[in-house]
């Protein structure tokens, strides 16, 4: 029998405020312990909590770029469990009527344009951090606990561990163009929970679902459902039946692992949250929300390959994240081609950050050097193989291309005169290779470029020593 | 007409994990059993049309800017914690 994978997934999304959702303590990761806390986030009785209106609103904008359609009327829950995260034993979120429903995103997977439904958004309060590390006892620092928090709940229609790879690839990227997130997952300002099941192809009807915690990362998420798909095939093909259970991702042995078993659904005894009146939300707030978002990576896409000339390709990997497409756009801004600003940004500063691990704000590149040294191979000023040269010292040290070409001699010789010095004399050294030449060995040509390139000490026209050698032979 | 047993009243002691004992559970039934008779005088009303009550105050939308305030001093926030570590709560462990 052959099955069909049904996943959806819990993405649970940090929102860069200020201050937390309920209360006024400062929201921001990497204080001392305990040191972003006040009465409110500790739970101590008699504290209440207000709504941060920037909270609702980053909400709002993250919700609609993700095409969700916002409540005219939203409230607010209590959802209560036992937990030494939470010092209330309940956390504020949404239950009956959240802020955001029927959202969707467009999501490509070898080459198939695919919709993920989004089922609703809601906003909620995310809970302290628990350290387990220590025998016998746990640690708690309750900074994060209050930090505004988006969950973003997709349909079931994701179908394989690619598509879910997909699903979040995007879902980081358009939040991440609103602003109102980091979402970083190393930070834990993103997480993601999923929930798989298996059905024999063609049958409606969902198989019993299992939910899978502990993705720590994108690739976690991947191979974590990969196996759980093989994990679940292997019990139903030897006649086994799934257990609606907890199960967790182990990063060092790939597998997952029974947490917990579910019987029936939880009992969190949801309540509407006596503390926090209804909040309306009309057209006008709506509009001045929208108004907010900026131009999202499909749409600059689209802009890249229509009205720039950029292959697909380019122009999806330029818009992937907001920092790159905005330093794409102000490095033709700045006067480069388009097409030569794309090769070199998904070349060699992609390659330099990767290996580097930073982000393009953290190294001294700028669109105005990197257009400046683009400028400089288009003009024939620079080779391409010395223009590498720049780039290092341009990546490592700024400073102006023109500047760092004069300073380390590295112009280009373009000079024929001068060149057909070099060309004569490498020629005169390599009568065999001429001759190879001259028997059909096309390679031969290569190794005597070599030579002027070596004699030039790289500096060298390459095209134009090519021809000067081929003009050259001729007339041998 | 509704009974409470004493089952229910220890379900719900164990649910917001309150420890009781046999003979409080039985007194709580019969109190509970009380409260919910009396309450059940609402059912005699027509609600068809009313929207259900979450909030009986008037006022809606109540925000606050987004303007951050300086946490506790750490002392303050551990002052009434039985145990504590590195600025932390201490707590039986709870790892599943």
């Amino acid at each position: 029998m052959n099955f069909e994978p049904v996943i959806g997934l819990e993405v649970h999304v940090e929102l860069k405020t200020e201050s937390k959702v309920f209360s006024p303590s400062p929201n921001f990761f990497g204080a001392e312990p305990n040191a972003n806390t006040n009465v409110g986030d500790l739970g101590y009785p008699g504290t209440l909590p207000v709504l941060n209106k920037r909270a609702v609103e980053f909400a709002m904008k993250a919700a609609m770029a993700l095409n969700c359609e916002i409540a005219s009327e939203t409230t607010f829950d209590r959802k209560h469990y036992f937990y030494p995260d939470n010092p209330r034993a309940y956390q504020i979120s949404q239950d009956e009527k959240p802020l955001a429903r029927n959202g969707w995103v467009e999501i490509e997977v070898n080459g198939k344009k695919k919709r993920i439904r989004i089922h609703h958004i809601h906003l909620e309060e995310d809970a302290g951090k628990l350290d387990h590390s220590n025998p016998g006892y746990s640690l708690v620092d309750f900074n994060r606990q209050g930090t505004p928090l988006i969950e973003i709940v997709s349909e079931p229609d994701i179908r394989s561990a690619e598509e879910a790879h997909a699903y979040l690839e995007k879902l980081k990227s358009i939040i991440q163009y609103t602003g109102v997130s980091d979402v970083r997952m190393e930070e834990g300002s993103l997480r993601c929970d999923a929930n798989v099941s298996l059905r024999p192809i063609g049958q409606e009807e969902f198989g019993t679902k299992t939910e899978l915690k502990n993705l720590n990362s994108f690739n976690f998420v991947r191979r974590a459902i990969d196996y759980e798909i093989k994990r679940q095939e292997k019990v139903l093909l030897s006649g086994g039946v799934i257990r609606q259970e907890t199960r967790r991702y182990d990063e060092n042995t790939g597998e997952t692992i029974l947490m917990r078993v579910k019987e029936g659904s939880e009992d969190y005894f949801y309540f509407p949250e006596p503390d926090l009146v209804r909040l309306y939300i009309d057209e006008e707030w709506k509009e001045e929300v929208r108004k907010t978002i900026p131009e999202l990576p499909d749409a600059r896409k689209k802009r890249y390959i229509e009205e720039l000339g950029l292959p697909e390709y380019d122009a999806s990997v330029l818009t992937v994240t907001k920092e790159m497409s905005d330093f794409f756009e102000a490095t033709i801004e700045a006067g480069a081609d388009p097409k030569q600003a794309s090769n070199w940004l998904m070349g060699e500063v992609s390659g330099y950050l990767n290996a580097e691990q930073k982000e393009l704000h953290e190294i001294k590149l700028t669109p105005e050097n990197l257009a400046g040294m683009i400028k400089l191979i288009d003009n024939g000023t620079l080779s391409s193989k010395m223009a590498k040269k720049v780039f290092k010292e341009l990546v490592e040290k700024g400073g102006d291309p023109e500047e760092i070409v004069k300073e380390k001699g590295l112009v280009q010789i373009s000079d024929e005169e001068t060149l057909l010095k070099y060309v004569r004399e490498a020629l005169e050294n390599n009568p065999k290779s001429v001759e190879d030449y001259k028997n059909g060995k096309d390679r031969a040509l290569g190794h005597l470029v070599g030579q002027v390139m070596k004699a030039t000490r790289g500096k060298a026209n390459p095209p134009l020593v090519n021809k000067l050698l081929l003009q050259e032979i001729e007339k041998m | 007409m509704s009974s409470i047993s004493k089952e229910q009243v220890k379900q719900a002691a164990h649910n917001a994990r309150i420890a009781i004992s046999d003979e409080e559970a039985e007194k709580y039934a019969a109190e509970l059993e009380q409260i919910i008779q009396f309450t059940e005088q609402l059912n005699e009303l027509d609600t068809e049309n009313i929207e259900p009550t979450t909030h009986v105050i008037d006022r809606t939308n109540v925000m606050r800017e987004d303007v951050a305030k300086k946490g506790l001093p750490r002392e303050e926030v551990l002052k009434n914690a039985p145990e504590h570590e590195n600025g932390q709560f201490k707590v039986p462990s709870i790892l599943e």
